[in-house]
């Protein structure tokens, strides 16, 4: 068995917010052991003075303190996990600034994350899980082609996905939306199975990612189970042809967001948010649903609009509705409310998480909202950059895994 | 003998000095004792739960960070039952600490919207001062009632 993978916590609140136990245990999930950094009170008092960032709070200094042991080199860890609590500016503060700095100074995989009472080892699993593969699997995160006869399938939440690529080629792809997990994975198999021509029994590895990951990929005996942040960082340098140098994907999903700053195909800093569904690809369903259009349609109707002629705030579904129909009912043509809802998601990430992350171009879109031209234009703009959207960008996890799966392939 | 809370909460030395005078130190040492020693629970290195942070709930709004509500879970109820205060700002880490900017600030507004004897003095940074320190500290506190000489 090998040694755990370290990961070193720096934390302001979590000891006061009953969170511990639930970090430990998604640690404990991937095989990884949580631990603080060893500083002494000196190095404390001198937090701050070097970092130049002159905190209030004793435990902020002391996490500024835990990051400079790590970034010189006087504590040795493989990852880095930040946890704040949740509204807190100061340590709000201190949490981008420390990511930055780890991230700058060393080569330490970081994420950060606020907490609430409420968060659970399940919220922080992926995070972990994601430290753990970039620490763990580099060599396998470093392969840039495919080979043989792989499978790759993306149990998401809204949609699952498979994909069969054949000596670095897409052959095959099936899409449906995710129902029983393992009938949608069945189903979706089947038809990327047909569209390639290929028997199941040529398959010569296969690898599952999205939410479904731990049953579907015992259920079918994947050779590769793995989180969708690495997976889906890879799947977009590969097919967007992007994988030397860095990167920024951003993967607008069903329930939750990932921004992702990417060197050499390896995440380095990634936010992964989902606190309210008004950020996510369901506040778009539900925008296509009351203009009563297909989901497909939204994007080119959002084209034509002007967003700025209607004022939508998605920040909360349930606000975001509100808008939708207040907007309507004004007199609003479907093309501005279309145009205003795409602005509208795309801020939000925006605001919330792509902040968090260093947006390194070319910006990079994948999942199935890419193809919902208004909300890239949207975030084009947002970003002043032109985002890149790559072909079968909407099966992005499903490539990475059928790319990565292939290091799995016994030679024979 | 008084029940006297002291800020920073964690310091040793304020601890001894409240209880040579024959009063009771109300401290972090004392509310994380009651944690660790509560039998059943699970929740290291400080044995609070999601629940504590719901029972600040009654020193602090539910938009108050978690971290601060926990914390004030332990401080809220020493407040309460305190018949005084001291209160030493700008104190050395050494001398005792509290993690949170924001629970320090709320800790000293509540004691001192409380109708009891506090006393409130900065860190001392030299000899002189420092003696000052000790003798106001104990001039407070042989001033409280059921207070006893050092």
């Amino acid at each position: 068995m090998s040694a755990p993978v370290r990961i070193a916590l720096l934390a302001c609140g979590a000891e006061y917010s009953g969170v511990m136990p639930e970090i430990y245990e998604a640690a404990r999930q991937v095989e990884a052991e949580v631990f603080y950094p060893d500083v002494t009170l000196a190095d404390v008092r001198a937090a701050g003075r070097g970092f130049g960032l002159d905190v209030h709070s004793a435990d902020l200094k002391l996490m500024i303190a835990r990051a400079e042991a790590l970034v010189e080199g006087r504590t040795e860890a493989d990852a880095v996990f930040i946890a704040t609590c949740f509204r807190c500016a100061e340590a709000a503060i201190v949490r981008n600034e420390l990511r930055r700095y780890i991230h700058e100074g060393s080569r330490l995989p970081v994420v950060s994350y606020s907490f609430t009472e409420r968060t659970t080892a399940g919220t922080l699993l992926t995070r972990m899980e994601a430290l753990v593969t970039i620490a763990r699997r580099r060599a396998l995160l470093a392969r840039e082609r495919q080979e043989g006869i792989t499978l790759g399938l993306d149990s998401g939440s809204a949609t699952t996905k498979a994909i069969i690529m054949k000596d670095n080629e897409v052959i095959g792809t099936g899409w449906r939306p995710t129902t029983q997990v393992q009938q949608s994975a069945d189903d979706v198999i089947a038809l990327a199975l047909e569209e390639s021509g290929i028997r199941r029994s040529e398959i010569e590895a296969t690898g599952v990612t999205g939410y479904g990951r731990f049953l579907l990929g015992n259920s079918i005996g994947a050779d590769l189970i793995q989180e969708e942040l690495t997976v889906n960082s890879k799947g977009a340098v590969y097919l967007a042809d992007r994988q030397h140098g860095f990167a920024t994907v951003i993967d607008i999903g069903g329930m939750d967001n990932k921004a992702i700053t990417v060197q050499d195909g390896i995440p380095g800093v990634f936010t992964m948010g989902g606190i309210c569904a008004g950020a996510s690809g369901r506040f778009l369903e539900m925008t296509a649903k009351r203009l009563g259009v297909d989901i497909t349609e939204l994007g080119p109707l959002a084209m034509k609009g002007m967003g700025q002629n209607v004022p939508m705030n998605s920040y909360c579904i349930v606000f975001g509705t509100q808008s939708l129909v207040n907007a309507l009912a004004a007199g609003n043509t479907p093309e501005d409310v279309a145009a205003a809802a795409c602005h509208s998601v795309a801020e939000q990430v925006y605001e919330q998480q792509l902040q968090e992350v260093d947006i390194r171009e070319p910006v990079i879109m994948v999942g199935g909202t890419s193809l919902i031209t208004g909300l890239v234009h949207a975030m084009g703009e947002l970003l002043q950059t032109e985002v890149v959207v790559p072909r079968h960008s909407q099966f992005i996890g499903a490539v990475g895994s059928a790319l990565l799966a292939s290091g799995f392939i016994r030679k024979g | 003998m008084a029940k006297v809370f002291i800020y920073p909460g964690t310091s040793l030395i304020l601890s001894d000095l409240v209880s040579r005078f024959g009063h009771r130190p109300l401290g972090s040492a004392l509310s994380v004792r009651e944690k660790v020693q509560t039998a059943g629970l699970d929740s290291p290195p400080l044995q609070i739960t999601p629940e504590d942070p719901k029972k600040g709930l009654r020193f602090a709004a539910v938009e108050v960070p978690s971290g601060v509500r926990g914390r004030m879970s332990l401080h809220g109820p020493q407040i309460e039952e305190a018949e005084a205060g001291i209160i030493i700002l700008d104190a050395d880490l050494a001398f005792g600490c509290m993690g949170c900017a924001r629970t320090n600030e709320l800790v000293r507004f509540l004691l001192h919207q409380r109708d009891i004897p506090i006393l409130e003095l900065t860190y001392p940074r030299s000899d002189e001062e420092g003696i000052r320190f000790v003798a106001a500290i104990r001039d407070f506190l042989s001033a409280l009632a059921g207070g006893a000489a050092a």
